[in-house]
């Protein structure tokens, strides 16, 4: 099945080379994914993953609904056992990261309502919570993400991309090697998005983080991503590099040329009628 | 409401009267029957004049009789609310966070709760006679049953994606139940509570007239007995400004914990 699937990739993109670059970032984790299964019942959602990330690379993962690829994040947060097969962060062998390295946003802000927009920051600190920086840093994070003046102010009273934003700084507070984001922008109107994916790739650039975002804007991968995955019915079907230079330009050429040639992958196997 | 831009001082008038406006319909009644009264309309026998009624509970607080009967009554409505609310409450929490605990508990607490309890009357009062334990179970038991209701309610409808942000940031059990699930059930466990504090006065009333040898329900009883009609009158008053009294701190109380809430913030004000 997975050599299948790589002589797909292969028809389809020329070989890329082992990415060395990313290696040098230094302060992200690489993730190893093997033979990573996951199936809810007779309903197999991924069907044999195999994947590296590099340190620090930005890998965006895009596909149908339904395709597995929200399961993958949940299985990389350990929010899900897998079924099947395991991952590995950085050299570490076994399953679990090293906590607080790596995180999650969300597609919905999920802010607690009853703490403040600061104290929301301090929960991605965990368990270093109790430790005597930790509003400092909290704030330090708040500042990155330009709402330092909203430190006291209940989410309820926000917008949705200064939701996010919060959302954005809780998870970048512990400082995490691997951050994931499971379409962490579906929900915001248009202008918003294209600042919060400037704020995102600006955060990823100083961090170094290694990223990982699963979305359904074909663009917006293009616009972010070192790599963009394909995941059909729980397998890789595409694995396409994105050497263009940054920042990227919405709707130039080259990012329209690639958003083409990768929507076109996705609905090459789509019968019609059905949503992408 | 129209909003536009007003006189500073102009605009404190208008939202002090605002605040006014809840007492004028009560200022009107008493108002209207102490005219009716004293023209003979209402015939005292009926109703006193709300200045009878003044003057029996000074005279009542003269003697010290009333201010001791409103302590007894008052004493065994938190005792009672505080032993039946207590159980409640834990045994809501445990019901709402284990399916274990709730499978054994829950169908028994179910059953036991379509009983009104003031049936038990005649059974409290063999088992206890008329001392202050009859009293204080009947509140504890209707007391429980609201608070506990809506406090496993409130714990199971907690925002599951909540819950799964405080796992996925790594919450201990202890962290995600204080940070994420009892702030989220407190909407409903405050619910819960304003609910309890109606139906603790209703036993204690009920309570106290059957089976009393002091509190406001037996001041009432005895004073029928002597056909004191403006004491019975007071007394039902005083049980109207006791549940007010509980009604308002349970209010404030909450409007202190869920300022997060949308709805307790105050409107923000477009022109400020």
């Amino acid at each position: 099945m997975t050599v299948q699937a790589l002589r797909r990739i292969s028809d389809f993109v020329e070989p890329v080379p082992t990415p060395d670059r990313g290696e040098a970032r230094g302060d992200g984790l690489a993730v190893t994914i093997h033979q990573l299964r996951k199936s809810f019942g007779q309903n197999q959602v991924l069907r044999g993953i195999d994947l590296h990330i590099s340190a620090g690379e930005f890998v965006a993962v895009v596909g149908r609904s339904g395709c597995g690829k929200s399961t993958l994040l949940r299985l990389l947060l350990g929010l899900e056992r897998p079924s099947g097969g395991h991952f590995r962060f950085g050299d570490q062998v076994g399953r679990a990261a090293p906590t607080g390295a790596v995180r999650i946003m969300f597609q919905e802000p999920r802010l607690l309502p009853w703490a403040s927009v600061l104290a929301n920051v301090e929960v991605g600190l965990g368990d270093e919570r109790a430790s005597a920086n930790a509003q400092e840093r909290a704030l330090a994070t708040l500042r990155e993400v330009g709402l330092e003046d909203r430190r006291d102010h209940w989410p309820s009273v926000l917008s949705g991309g200064q939701k996010q934003r919060v959302a954005l700084a809780r998870a970048l507070v512990s400082r995490p090697q691997v951050l994931a984001f499971d379409e962490p922008l579906g929900a915001l109107d248009a202008l918003t998005r294209i600042s919060m994916q400037r704020l995102v790739e600006r955060v990823w650039a100083g961090q170094r983080f290694t990223a990982i975002m699963v979305t359904h804007d074909v663009a917006e991968a293009v616009t972010l991503a070192d790599r963009v995955l394909m995941i059909e019915q729980g397998e890789i079907t595409l694995d396409q590099r994105i050497d263009l230079r940054r920042p990227r330009e919405r709707g130039s050429p080259e990012v329209a040329a690639l958003e083409g040639r990768i929507l076109r992958a996705l609905f090459r196997n789509a019968a019609a009628g059905e949503d992408a | 409401m129209v909003r536009r831009v007003m006189n500073p001082v102009f605009s404190v008038i208008a939202r002090q009267s605002e605040r006014l406006t809840q007492w004028a319909l009560p200022i009107g009644i008493i108002t209207a029957w102490e005219a009716l009264s004293l023209a003979g309309v209402i015939p005292l026998r009926v109703l006193p004049a709300p200045t009878a009624v003044i003057a029996a509970a000074w005279k009542l607080t003269l003697s010290g009789e009333l201010l001791r009967n409103i302590w007894v009554s008052f004493w065994r409505a938190i005792v009672g609310f505080f032993i039946g609310g207590g159980i409640g409450f834990a045994l809501g929490l445990a019901n709402g966070l284990s399916r274990r605990s709730e499978r054994i508990f829950d169908s028994t607490v179910q059953m036991i709760r379509n009983i009104p309890h003031l049936a038990l009357i005649p059974l409290v009062i063999l088992w206890f006679g008329i001392d202050e334990e009859a009293k204080i179970f009947l509140v504890a038991l209707g007391v429980f049953f609201p608070i506990y209701v809506n406090t496993q309610h409130g714990v199971r409808t907690v925002d599951e994606q909540l819950i799964e942000m405080g796992r996925a940031y790594g919450m201990s059990p202890t962290t995600l139940f204080w940070c994420v699930i009892f702030p989220g059930a407190l909407p409903s466990i405050f619910v819960g509570l304003r609910y309890a504090l109606g139906i603790m006065w209703l036993t204690l009333i009920v309570a106290e007239t059957i089976s009393a040898s002091s509190g406001i329900g037996y001041m009432a009883m005895q004073a029928r007995e002597f056909l004191l009609v403006d004491v019975v009158v007071l007394s039902i008053l005083i049980y109207a400004l006791l549940g007010k009294l509980a009604d308002s701190t349970a209010r404030l109380l909450e409007r202190w914990c869920l300022s997060w809430h949308p709805a307790f913030q105050p409107t923000i004000e477009t022109d400020a």
